[in-house]
């Protein structure tokens, strides 16, 4: 009766599976009805919804990258961002290259004059405090010394060279003269370091709206000039170009001229330039970027000699990462350990006692940060409510008052009660989708109480554990405001530091490190929890 | 009700009251013996107190008033862990953090059993239910009628001999739900358990059941076996609440030889079979299940009243014809014949005289 050739669930004509078998039959991709692929027809089709989707969160995402994402980007540039030495002194930076500060030497008198040479512009564009500032951060006084240095370097004895040269020829003090000279081409090869210091003066004169060939040209291009003159006295005879005479002139004679040591005018200043530490500090800063300000964060700075640990005296980061880190984790515990209870019972009584209970939970939130802080001052410090009962019950005495704020403790009580809705709300929600019945199971399975809690109703509350103990510890890792207030010295976070290199020291290069550090932490820690617990095993509801 | 307060009884609810705010009763005035290995189900409509009672019986709810007997001995004051009472739930609570195999092995481990009699234990259950494969799948993996099967074998393997059951195939689909009725009447019956069985779907009632109790406004309505529920519905709550039924209104105006005649509100007069009317002018609801109706004049007796009917409807369901029918100014007169080759398919408008045997039209309270 039946087809033999077919199968017996075989059938033929037009049927739904016939047709995906044919589908299947045909070669090559699945075509739409007017012969596209399929694919491609698809991912039309859905491109427009997702311009549409973009578009509505185009404002977020705008903000987002504003406020948020550049922030961050910004913040890790900064860590390791170093250019102002670099950007300052650059013919320093260049001629300290060779210079070996294991030679327990100052450096020689070409590094002197590149110096001498980057500080007249520095100063003349006042960013040589800057300077001082930053390298200040890691080597003590050379702030002041960079200070002290500008206010001296405009009066240097280097005039005697310029004299010298106008005695020689009345055509070096005008402009005029040098103005032609820099514009021969190739005169940076026969004159390296004056047409260097003539880039400089350019700017100089520029920046005080006057113009090249009126300005009297100042002692420190003479230097450059007479510096040149002595070391390529073969490439200056050969030169050929405007003022070309002038120049061999000049070269004939400079070999007779007393010369003025840069190097003791700078000692002159100050002795602490003979120092070899200072200039090893300006040569370890030198590049564009740093890891000075993550050593700086763990404890350790960035010498000439290569890394080495901080004085002892100094050593504070790594104690307030760890101090943060344990505090953290205190906070966490005690929010799991009030908190677990209170959701328990938020989610297993009567809806109307539990929305009272709520309500309780989330008054918290309706009161000031900064309200609720003090009240812990209030309620903690030595002559405050807490010591009040206790020495009337007896049982402190007047004189033995205890101490419960500026310190860890009391930093751990208040910020336990201003992040204990963070903890409660996860678990609640958590809590409140585990149905009755599996804990009514385990008893009728004969399981007791304690039994059922904890093999049955325990496990499934861990995720709201962890979405709570994530959000509490990382807000806690990076709270600031109660530390700030109650934390005294011993209470303090790694974001009180942050905060003051932010607002008083301005080391913000620090601030970032620190910063960076504790988002890395933070990551890291996210990380492992993903390895043990599992991301996906925390629930918010 | 139940007579049988007899020594044999293996559950009994005597004088049991339950309120849960001090001035409604949700249960009231409970009295009912289970036989060992029977199979009772409870059954009702939503609020009618019928979970209470199995929550009370399961030690999740405590009585008010009245006694609770296990085996002969007061449970009230028992807590549920050590009644030894399986438990079947409605959304089967399996614990979703441990395997099936764990699953099944807590009542055990509870019970300090032995790792290698646990096993034991274990693989029986499960080969039982037919899921000897699947001791290491999470319940998540598992589809509705294989969390049933392993809820049952839970409640089971701690060889219980009395399992409560809650609505246990509410959240399955239609074919597997008759399927699993079968399978767990045939377990209940080859391990000889007591079976309290909790539903609001009469047909799963009647199939599985030795004896039924309706539900009502906290009281049982009626207690009896399947056929006799559907066959002899005491009131006019159970006639309605178990199968369909058609009701007419009207007085009895005649009783004599255990009949009575009823005068239907539009004056035709019928023959019924008085069930709780006492008196002639009594108002009563007179019951006549569907299938019962005859429109063949050559079935019906020779004496028998008839009524006018009009066809209002005719629905085609396959096994059988519905139509729907005005008859004595009420048009919701529904029939029900089997679709059989000499069997005739009515007409819309068509008029007809409608009978039944005298002994199916029960006469109920108003």
């Amino acid at each position: 009766m039946t087809d033999a050739t077919a199968g017996p669930d075989v059938k033929t004509g037009p049927t739904p599976d016939n047709a995906i078998r044919e589908a299947e039959a045909a070669s090559g991709p699945v075509l739409a009805a007017d012969g596209t692929p399929l694919k491609r027809s698809l991912q039309r089709a859905l491109r427009r919804e997702k311009m549409r989707a973009l578009m509505l969160i185009s404002p977020l995402l705008i903000f987002i990258l504003v406020t948020f994402i550049a922030p961050i980007a910004d913040m890790l540039f900064r860590s390791v961002e170093n250019q102002s030495v670099s950007e300052t002194l650059p013919r320093t930076v260049v001629a300290l290259k060779d210079w070996d500060y294991n030679s327990g030497e100052a450096p020689d008198e070409d590094v002197f004059a590149a110096f001498y040479v980057d500080m007249i512009e520095a100063e003349e564009f006042k960013i040589h405090t800057r300077l001082g500032t930053r390298l200040n951060y890691e080597h003590t006084g050379i702030s002041s010394l960079f200070r002290q240095t500008g206010r001296a370097v405009g009066r240097f004895d280097t005039d005697e060279y310029t004299d010298a040269f106008v005695d020689l020829n009345e055509a070096w003090e005008d402009p005029v003269t040098w103005l032609n000279l820099m514009q021969v081409s190739g005169i940076e090869d026969v004159l390296p370091e004056t047409a260097s210091a003539w880039q400089s003066w350019s700017r100089i004169v520029e920046e005080n709206n006057d113009v090249l060939a009126e300005e009297e040209p100042e002692d420190f291009l003479y230097t450059t000039l007479y510096r040149d003159l002595m070391a390529n006295g073969d490439a200056v005879a050969s030169f050929e170009g405007d003022e070309a005479a002038l120049l061999q002139e000049a070269a004939a004679a400079v070999g007779e001229w007393e010369p003025v040591s840069l190097k003791e005018q700078f000692l002159d200043i100050d002795e602490d330039w003979a120092d070899p530490e200072i200039w090893g500090t300006i040569q370890a800063f030198s590049p564009n970027y740093t890891p000075g300000y993550f050593l700086n964060s763990v404890d350790l700075q960035m010498t000439a000699d290569g890394i080495s640990a901080q004085p002892e005296n100094q050593r504070i980061y790594l104690l307030l990462f760890k101090r943060t880190l344990f505090m953290s984790l205190m906070i966490m515990g005690s929010c799991i350990l009030l908190g677990y209870p209170v959701a328990y019972l938020l989610s297993n009584l009567p809806m109307r006692v539990s929305n009272v209970l709520m309500i309780l939970v989330l008054l918290p939130f309706w009161t000031s940060l900064l309200v609720r802080t003090s009240a812990w001052k209030v309620l903690l410090q030595q002559q405050g409510v807490i010591n009040d009962i206790l020495v009337w019950l007896g049982i402190v005495a007047d004189s033995n008052r205890l101490v419960m704020i500026n310190n860890q403790f009391g930093t751990i009580v208040a910020m336990t009660h201003i992040l204990l809705p963070f903890m409660i709300l996860p678990l609640y929600s958590v809590m409140k989708t585990i149905p009755p019945s599996y804990v009514r199971a385990a008893k009728s399975l004969g399981a007791t109480n304690w039994t059922a809690f904890w093999r049955v109703y325990f496990p499934q509350s861990v995720p709201g554990i962890g979405a709570g103990s994530i959000l509490v510890f990382i807000l806690a890792i990076g709270y600031y405001i109660t530390p700030e207030l109650v934390g005294g010295t011993t209470g303090t976070f790694i974001s009180n530091r942050i905060a003051y290199h932010i607002s008083s020291s301005l080391n913000w290069g620090l601030a970032a490190a620190l910063g960076t550090i504790l988002l890395a932490v933070v990551l890291v820690l996210y990380w492992v929890y993903d390895k043990i617990v599992g991301i996906d095993n925390v629930s918010l509801g | 009700m139940v007579s049988d307060a007899a020594n044999g009884a293996f559950v009994e609810f005597d004088r049991v009251q339950k309120s849960y705010d001090g001035e409604t009763l949700v249960v009231k005035d409970l009295n009912l013996s289970i036989g060992k290995g029977e199979f009772l189900t409870m059954l009702g409509p939503s609020g009618s107190g019928k979970t209470t009672c199995l929550m009370m019986l399961a030690g999740f709810e405590t009585a008010t008033h009245g006694e609770i007997r296990l085996g002969g001995q007061e449970i009230n004051n028992i807590p549920p862990h050590k009644r030894g009472i399986g438990m079947v739930f409605q959304n089967y609570a399996l614990f979703p953090h441990m395997t099936v195999a764990e699953n099944l092995a807590f009542p055990l481990e509870v019970r300090k059993m032995g790792k290698s009699e646990r096993e034991e234990k274990v693989k029986r259950a499960l080969d039982m239910v037919q899921m000897g494969s699947f001791g290491g799948r999470r319940p998540a993996q598992l589809s509705g009628g294989q969390q049933q099967r392993i809820a049952l074998a839970r409640a089971l393997v701690f060889e219980a001999e009395l399992v409560l059951m809650d609505e246990p195939l509410g959240a399955l689909d239609k074919q597997l739900r008759e399927h699993m009725q079968f399978e767990i009447k045939h377990i209940a019956d080859n391990l000889g358990i007591t079976v309290v069985y909790v539903t609001h779907d009469q047909t799963e009632a009647l199939t599985m059941s030795d004896r039924v109790a309706v539900f009502n406004d906290g009281r049982i309505q009626q207690l009896d076996p399947p056929d006799v529920l559907y066959e002899e519905p005491q009131n006019s709550f159970v006639a309605q609440f178990i199968g369909e039924n058609n009701t007419l209104s009207g007085k009895v105006t005649k009783m004599e030889n255990g009949r009575a005649e009823v005068t239907l509100d539009d004056g035709e007069v019928i023959d019924t079979v008085p069930v709780n009317v006492n008196a002639v002018g009594d108002k009563t609801l007179v019951s006549i299940r569907p299938e019962r109706v005859e429109f063949n004049k050559d079935r019906l007796a020779p004496d028998a009243h008839t009524l006018k009917a009009e066809v209002l409807e005719f629905v085609y369901m396959g096994d059988i014809y519905r139509t729907r029918l005005r008859v004595a100014g009420k048009d919701d007169f529904i029939v029900k014949t089997r679709n059989a080759p000499d069997q005739r398919r009515l007409q819309a408008g068509e008029m007809l005289e409608i009978g039944w045997r005298p002994q199916d039209c029960r006469a109920l309270d108003a």
